[in-house]
């Protein structure tokens, strides 16, 4: 199953190899990582999102709690759930194929954001499902490159999870 | 000051008398204060051995002992010795020198990424970018060190960062907003735990270093005393309780004694304290749990169901749990949970002797028959170190071996650091040949610095345990075990200065143990022993 870590560390050099390092050094596997400065700007926020069953997450929060940067962390129950990930995805659009692209993109609430005589680059802020079927709606087209941040993630409600 | 005054000035502030290193350009700001400072310099023959000395520094002080190195290999060195002090939770404070700031990443002459290298096995670094911080890290690195869970600390020094100006300010309190080790024990679990002990029927409690620790030897002697429950150790727990207590059975896991693991096995209650259900002592997880209800109380929540899953977890200091408990815990009826595990308790029959060699089961017992009530056994790692655990008897003394990370060559420097912490006393270093040749380079150490350590060496000319599994599991096709070679180590010892003796029969043990224990200086026994004498 998946689950989505919101994880609250101080903003020094250093500190992402040793989350980093944590999973690696114990087996676990992350799906995505993102991470950047919150509100305090001496804390940064990551979310990591891993495929993992209960005993690993709960290991998982546990060594994160114990690691001195770390601040705060919180599994995001998935009903608590707002995600987003953003894509850049190049793909070949010459002549008539340009036009079936644009409707993809319709549809799928994408902007084109470069295009050339050959090629058409898409971005797409979205949940992560649907970043993949835009990716696999585009196979068709040759896709060129790929970019996508990881997921990036907050908990509903006017409960807020911070450094204080 | 500089920050290398403001490091060496830290340390005093923390009280620390002894240091462990071993100099070099990196690091030579903080040396040129330390001639200043009445603070004592150890000079180790290897970093690994400052390492290794400043942990048991560490373990028997109670406070973090300290090793110092210079960069890239000076700091290296220092690995193995972070890593065995993480495994045994024990306070250390490491200080590497590093190159300096402006050059850092460029591959210069002796720099290694150490904070990075050290990460897994260290429970915090920093690396100073600034002398003003050094202060503060200073004092956090202690406070980490010791507190909570204790572990290893490494501060990075880059040599610039040593020469630059501060104006220092010692901190009264550490605030480090991601580090609130919790210590008092939940009141609600706490209830539970003592009901589930007040009901049991065949409890039993597993002892850990975590009771050691938390110093709490004795509060745990008087629970287990006052609620009549037996006491199982891990090898971390050796030494908890005196080895001839009514209530004590003994170390339990795959090398211990029947009695502590027929305990654990036919249990209904398992007490786990500051013990962390390693595989060595518990076997694969999942397996126990099946039988027994747990409870553990641990100061590390992430031990809790890591390896075992416990149906009490308790987060606390062992010592304050234990203090809890016994206001409130009301002995159950254990009378017969205990006339059993006594007829369970083995009778005390020694290995086969061999004749032209020492029963080393004979020489430890001897051994532990001679030693004072307070002295420090230091067991290596490997045939010895089960030896040891088996057949040592500690009084109000501990017993000390690397049981995590199982590290040969620790005993000889270990020995070394316990012995400057205990200040006087009897120390022992029980070796095998393999374990001593890592580091019997520190002889020169004890000589150059009048440091009395009893070296007893099990020699079988062979790694012992390693030639056991190839002749138990690979059919005994002996590779790479034999250690042909060796010098006369008895004779290596007498070049340093040190006197030494060779025996190899067991009626010369009784003299051999007297002049050892009678010795006011380093002394060195080296036992000839056979190289098919099993572990247990």
């Amino acid at each position: 199953m998946k689950h989505t870590i919101s994880v609250l560390v101080e903003n020094h050099a250093g500190v992402l190899s040793r989350i980093t390092g944590l999973f690696s050094r114990r087996g676990f596997n992350i799906d995505s990582l993102a991470v950047g400065v919150t509100e305090d700007k001496t804390v940064s926020r990551m979310t990591i999102v891993v495929e993992a069953d209960s005993y690993t997450v709960e290991q998982l929060e546990k060594q994160l709690n114990k690691a001195v940067d770390v601040i705060k962390v919180r599994t995001i129950p998935q009903e608590d759930l707002i995600s987003r990930e953003l894509m850049l995805i190049k793909c070949n659009a010459g002549g008539r194929t340009r036009s079936e692209i644009l409707d993809i993109a319709k549809i799928m609430n994408a902007k084109i954001v470069d295009l050339t005589k050959s090629t058409m680059t898409l971005e797409i802020c979205d949940l992560p499902a649907r970043l993949d079927l835009l990716e696999e709606l585009l196979k068709a087209y040759n896709i060129q490159e790929v970019m996508r941040t990881g997921t990036i993630a907050l908990q509903r409600g006017a409960v807020a999870v911070g450094a204080k | 000051m500089t920050g290398a005054q403001a490091v060496v000035t830290s340390l005093e502030k923390e009280g620390v008398t002894t240091v462990f290193g071993y100099p070099g350009a990196a690091i030579c700001p903080v040396y040129d204060c330390l001639a200043q400072s009445p603070i004592c310099h150890i000079l180790v023959r290897q970093e690994q051995s400052a390492g290794h000395a400043a942990a048991a520094f560490g373990r028997i002080s109670g406070r973090p002992g300290v090793c110092i190195s210079t960069s890239g290999p000076g700091a290296l060195n220092l690995l193995t010795a972070l890593a065995t002090a993480y495994m045994d939770s024990v306070p250390l404070v490491a200080i590497t020198g590093q190159v300096s700031s402006e050059l850092l990443g460029r591959d210069v002459f002796q720099e290694a990424d150490i904070t990075g290298a050290a990460e897994p096995f260290t429970k915090h670094s920093f690396l100073v970018k600034n002398a003003a911080d050094l202060p503060r890290i200073m004092k956090e690195a202690f406070y980490l060190a010791s507190t909570g869970r204790q572990g290893p600390v490494l501060i990075d020094l880059p040599v610039d960062v040593q020469n630059q100006q501060l104006d220092f300010v010692y901190p009264e309190e550490v605030s480090i907003r991601g580090y609130n080790p919790s210590t008092r024990a939940n009141p609600l679990q706490l209830r539970r735990v003592a009901e589930a002990i007040s009901s049991a029927r065949r409890p039993v409690i597993c002892a850990g270093g975590g009771v050691f620790s938390s110093g709490a030897r004795d509060r745990m002697r008087r629970f287990a005393e006052n609620c009549q429950i037996p006491v199982v150790t891990t090898m971390m727990g050796l030494g908890l309780m005196p080895s001839d207590h009514p209530l004590y059975f003994g170390m339990l896991g795959s090398f211990g004694c029947s009695a502590a693991n027929y305990a654990i096995r036919h249990s209904d209650l398992l007490i786990l304290i500051g013990a962390r259900a390693g595989d060595r002592a518990m076997g694969q997880p999942g397996v126990m749990e099946k039988r027994t209800r747990i409870v553990h109380i641990d100061i590390d929540p992430a031990e809790i169901h890591k390896n075992m899953e416990a149906s009490i977890p308790l987060v606390a200091d062992a010592r304050l749990a234990l203090e809890q408990l016994l206001e409130c815990c009301a002995p159950p009826d254990t009378g017969m949970w205990l006339a059993e595990l006594r007829e369970k308790r083995g009778v005390g029959a020694f290995a086969t002797d061999r004749p032209g060699f020492i029963n080393p089961h004979r020489l430890v017992a001897a051994l532990s028959e001679g030693l004072d009530e307070d002295s420090i056994y230091v067991a290596d790692v490997g045939l010895n170190q089960l030896w040891s655990a088996r057949s040592a008897r500690i009084k109000a003394g501990r017993f000390l071996t690397s049981g995590g990370m199982g590290t040969m060559g620790y005993a000889l420097p270990a020995a070394m650091g316990a012995r400057l912490a205990s200040g006087a006393g009897q120390v022992v270093a029980v070796m095998g040949d393999g374990g001593f040749q890592m580091s019997m380079q520190e002889l020169a150490t004890l000589v150059q610095h009048d440091i009395p350590v009893k070296l007893v060496l099990f020699r079988n000319d062979c790694l012992g345990l390693v030639r056991q599994i190839q002749r138990e599991v690979y059919g005994g096709r002996y590779e790479a075990v034999e250690l042909g070679g060796s010098p006369d180590f008895a004779a290596l010892a007498q070049v340093y200065g040190i006197r030494a003796m060779t025996i190899s029969d067991n009626s010369e043990i009784e003299d051999a143990v007297r002049a050892l224990l009678a010795a006011e200086k380093s002394f060195l026994l080296q036992c000839l022993v056979s190289p098919d004498e099993p572990a247990v």
